[in-house]
């Protein structure tokens, strides 16, 4: 008898079928990966049996019982527990204090008991995270060790970890490996959705591959047949390739010239320090680093979302320093932030106001003091098409989509302003093999017809196959600039990324 | 043990059974009110409906209550969908009114057209201009605008009675606090011979405004945008700034612009207590009515019954003011009440949490 079993599970959200019929299982004590297309069903298979979504039809049997969640409450009780990619922590408590949040609690908080428990699963399942911090002081892959502990807190036997892998860095994602075999070598079973092939290929005992809303087989990841592009294929029905080609472009004259900003963080610390970079027409520049370093100050400080206390930012020779963001816009510098939800998009309008939001103060959205809406609709209507966003329609709230189509909307809508300059963090999180080749395709097509590109990314691979020089940040500051990329060693890279300056490793 | 949740998937048929729902355990616990006083509900209630749709008159009546309200409740909204919670309307149309009043004093002209255009640009300006002062405090310093809207009205009521026990006080009053009454030519005309008057054009024309500004222009796509997430509205580049500034001027105006149409279209001259505290029931409206505008007209009107229909129970049953106020009350606790439920719902569960 397995730990979960989802029966014909059904799902529709006005006339999109979400899940049709799917059948889905976890034994005891194992890893089953989730895997599927942006839009495929896997978030909203595992929110019904999280007990966020009722299913239209279906059933779900935990320990062989047959349960009906009304509620996320209902789920952990029977012990499913989920981690989202955006974690329902509360930011403004503490560690400890989100562990117990919703629980039924005596009036006086047994802190001293409940950070003792928390001490003890930290070290049964190797999760560090200091009880005492606050939220918003932890980085995210402590916030995610927090949301994990949390779960584990409540008792749950089976977790859900939805897309857990696209915010962590490579040794934070192995930390997590160590943490989820630990779970399973005691009783626990995991669901792991991931895009990352070779994730699932190694960290997996089981996959269950989503198509379009249906089931397309579960295979066992150990067994001899079971390859990357046999699972590619149940996933899209064909074949895809991987391997993205570069071609050789000549650079222009520099675009964009960035020199010595400094800029303070959130909590009133230096987050950069004498940041300076040139980018010609049509480079791509890559900043590589762990998390946490300056990567989002110095995206904000240049798009005039943060003040630079000192230094100069120029487009073109003009000094565009602490301009606003408009202005950086106009003179066609665009920004895809990595903070998709809260800064990107405006997640409860729909596709087509927010397929806008860059572009509506210019000819021809904005007629007048209007909005053509009809151009607005054609626009988004060229974004869905080129970027194959999967949306029922232009009218349709952001918040509906998944994940992978609400990047890929926003993905679709900087690039298809053809910019000057374009600053991108993580580019290709939370979606799919396709869609991420896609993407890389079209920063390179935007190099090519002249954009300069600032890369921020925690993914190597991605750096090393797109940038044409890279720049390791450090607590704020550059470790140094490489100017080959591709001939310099990993181990290199990482030594630099963990705050060793060119010089000592060449 | 008794658990709040909200509601992820809520149904859509919610939307009309809950309201419907509402007014009717607000119509028992008036009944449990009545029953009290020794009243039979029944009788109350269709006395109710009666004062307030029984005739042409009576639903005139109702319409004279609603115009004010429906008025403000357009500037009320227009704030509030970018999340600028003006509750300072009421002073915007004190001021609007006394700038009604300026302009019938020092501007008179018999040209009635003319007349009415020049107190209308009056009041515009001071209510906006009135508006602005939170507005500014706002976007420049940050200050809360729920606490200075506020202040501001205990201020505008007071420069209000200062000048209508003061210096423009109708000599012949025998001693009222009320301003001379207007002439003619400064008298919005009424409609169908009743005490309706053009502020209720105004207010359909302010529903189609509504609308079309936040559906079809860029200031209202600024205003949604900043109302739903001012991050992602900071990333666009709109000014914050601007927006603020250019919001309350407008909803200033249409504050001042419901006490202008209240003293030349129904008072004809201005007293201390003109106003019923209309800008405050618009907050209601505005929130009841989930900021939509064709919502707001027929949210005021019901309003308007039940202002008309708390009077008439007055003085036919002679119940006090009070308790028609509770009556006014449960039926706004009710509905708002009710509101919630469409988000959350309770839950009963005998199991305990370990
Ligand atoms: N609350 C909702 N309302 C309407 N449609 C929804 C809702 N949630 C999901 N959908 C739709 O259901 C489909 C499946 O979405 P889901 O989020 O489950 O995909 P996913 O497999 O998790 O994709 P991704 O890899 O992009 O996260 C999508 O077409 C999406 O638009
Ligand atoms: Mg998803």
């Amino acid at each position: 008898m397995p730990l979960v079993e989802m029966k014909r599970i059904t799902k529709r959200f006005s006339g999109v079928v979400a899940n049709s019929n799917v059948d889905f299982s976890v034994e005891y004590g194992e890893v089953h990966a989730l895997l599927g297309e942006n839009g495929a069903g896997k978030s909203t298979l595992m929110n019904i049996l999280y007990g966020l979504y009722h299913p239209d039809s279906g059933e779900i049997y935990i320990d062989g019982v047959k349960r009906v969640f009304r509620s996320p409450s209902d789920a952990i009780l029977s012990g499913v527990g989920m981690v989202h990619q955006h974690f329902m922590l509360v930011e403004t408590q503490t560690v400890w204090e989100n562990m117990i949040l919703g629980m039924k609690m005596p009036f006086v908080l047994p802190k001293k008991q409940i950070i003792k428990k928390i001490a003890e699963l930290s070290e049964k399942y190797n999760l560090k995270v200091n009880p005492l911090s606050n939220v918003w002081q932890l980085s995210i892959g402590e916030q995610q060790r927090a949301a994990v502990l949390q779960m584990l807190y409540r008792n749950a036997k089976v977790l859900i970890l939805d897309e857990p892998t696209a915010v962590l860095t490579p040794q934070e994602s192995k930390e997590l490996f160590v943490t989820i075999r630990n779970m399973t070598a005691l009783g626990h079973s995991v669901i792991f959705i991931s895009h990352k092939m070779n994730e699932v290929m190694n960290e997996t005992d089981r996959v269950t591959v989503l198509r379009k809303g249906e089931t397309a087989g579960t295979v066992n990841t150990k067994s001899p047949d079971t390859s990357q592009e046999l699972l590619s294929e149940m996933m899209m029905g064909r074949k895809v390739s991987f391997d993205i080609n570069k071609p050789k472009r000549d650079l222009g004259k520099v675009v964009f010239d960035v020199n010595s900003i400094c800029a303070s963080n959130d909590r009133g610390g230096a987050a950069l320090k004498n940041i300076s970079f040139r980018i010609r027409k049509s480079e791509i520049f890559g900043v590589a680093g762990v998390a946490g370093n300056g990567q989002l100050e110095l995206c904000e400080a240049i798009y005039g979302l943060r003040v630079a206390v000192s230094g100069y930012v120029k487009i073109n020779e003009k000094d565009l320093t602490n301009a606003s963001a408009r202005a950086l816009m106009d003179c066609g510098v665009h920004y895809i932030p990595a903070d998709r939800r809260s800064t990107g998009m405006v997640t409860a309008l729909d596709v087509k106001s927010n397929s806008i939001l860059t572009d509506y103060w210019i000819p021809p959205i904005s007629s007048g003091n209007s909005i053509n809406w009809k151009e607005a609709g054609n626009q988004a209507k060229s974004i869905i098409e080129q970027f194959n966003v999967s949306t029922p329609s232009v009218n349709t709230a952001v918040k509906n989509l998944s994940g992978g189509n609400l990047q890929k909307l926003m993905l679709g809508r900087e690039l298809s302003n053809s910019p000057e300059v374009l600053i991108v963090m993580h580019p290709t999180w939370g979606l799919d093999v396709s869609a991420t080749r896609y993407i890389r395709e079209r920063i390179i097509s935007a190099s090519e017809t002249g954009t300069a590109v600032l890369l921020i990314s925690e993914d190597i691979e991605e750096l090393l196959a797109l940038s044409d020089r890279l720049a390791i940040i450090f607590k704020g500051e550059f470790m140094g600039i490489i100017a080959d990329p591709k001939s310099m060693p990993i181990e290199k890279i990482g030594l630099m990324m963990a705050g060793t300056h060119i010089s000592e490793v060449l | 043990m008794l658990r709040v949740e909200k509601r992820i998937d809520a149904s859509k048929w919610m939307n009309y059974v809950i309201p419907i729902a509402s007014l009717f355990m607000a119509l028992i616990g008036g009944a449990a009110l009545l029953g009290t006083q020794g009243i039979s509900p029944l009788d109350a209630y269709c006395r109710i409906i009666k004062a307030a749709f029984g005739g042409s008159y009576e639903f005139s009546e109702t319409i004279v209550k609603a115009t004010p309200i429906a008025i403000s409740s357009f500037a009320v909204m227009l704030c509030f969908s970018m999340l600028i919670w003006n509750i300072g309307v009421e002073g915007q149309a004190f001021m609007g009114a006394l700038a009604a009043v300026a302009a019938v004093r020092y501007c008179h002209s018999d040209n009635q057209f003319y007349m009415l255009c020049t107190a209308a640009a009056f009041a515009i300006m001071a209510g906006g201009l009135w508006a602005m002062i939170a507005g500014f405090l706002r976007s420049k310093w940050n200050v809360n605008e729920i606490i200075s809207t506020l202040m501001l009205n205990y201020i505008a009521i007071r420069i209000l009675e200062y000048f209508v026990y003061g210096p423009w006080r109708d000599p012949s009053s025998l001693g009222f606090p009320i301003t001379t009454r207007f002439p003619p030519s400064a008298r919005l005309p009424q409609l169908f011979g009743s005490r309706v008057h053009v502020g209720i054009i105004l207010a359909v024309f302010l529903a189609f405004a509504a609308w079309y500004i936040l559906s079809k222009t860029r200031l209202g796509y600024e205003i949604r945008v900043i109302g739903e997430n001012p991050k992602a509205a900071r990333y666009s580049g709109m000014s914050y700034m601007k927006n603020v500034l250019v919001v309350m001027f407008i909803s200033g105006a249409i504050g001042g612009l419901t006490g202008m149409t209240e003293v030349t279209g129904l008072h004809g001259r201005l007293q201390a207590s003109f106003a019923a505290k209309y800008g405050y029931t618009a907050i209601i409206v505005a929130w009841l009515s989930h900021l939509q505008p064709f919502v707001i007209l027929l949210a005021s009107v019901l309003f308007g019954a039940l202002l008309v229909g708390g009077e008439a129970l007055q003085i036919e049953l002679g119940l006090t003011l009070s308790t028609v106020e509770i009556l006014q009350g449960l039926v706004l606790f009710f509905v708002l009440g009710g509101d919630f439920f469409r988000n959350y719902r309770l839950k009963f569960t005998w199991r305990t949490d370990k």
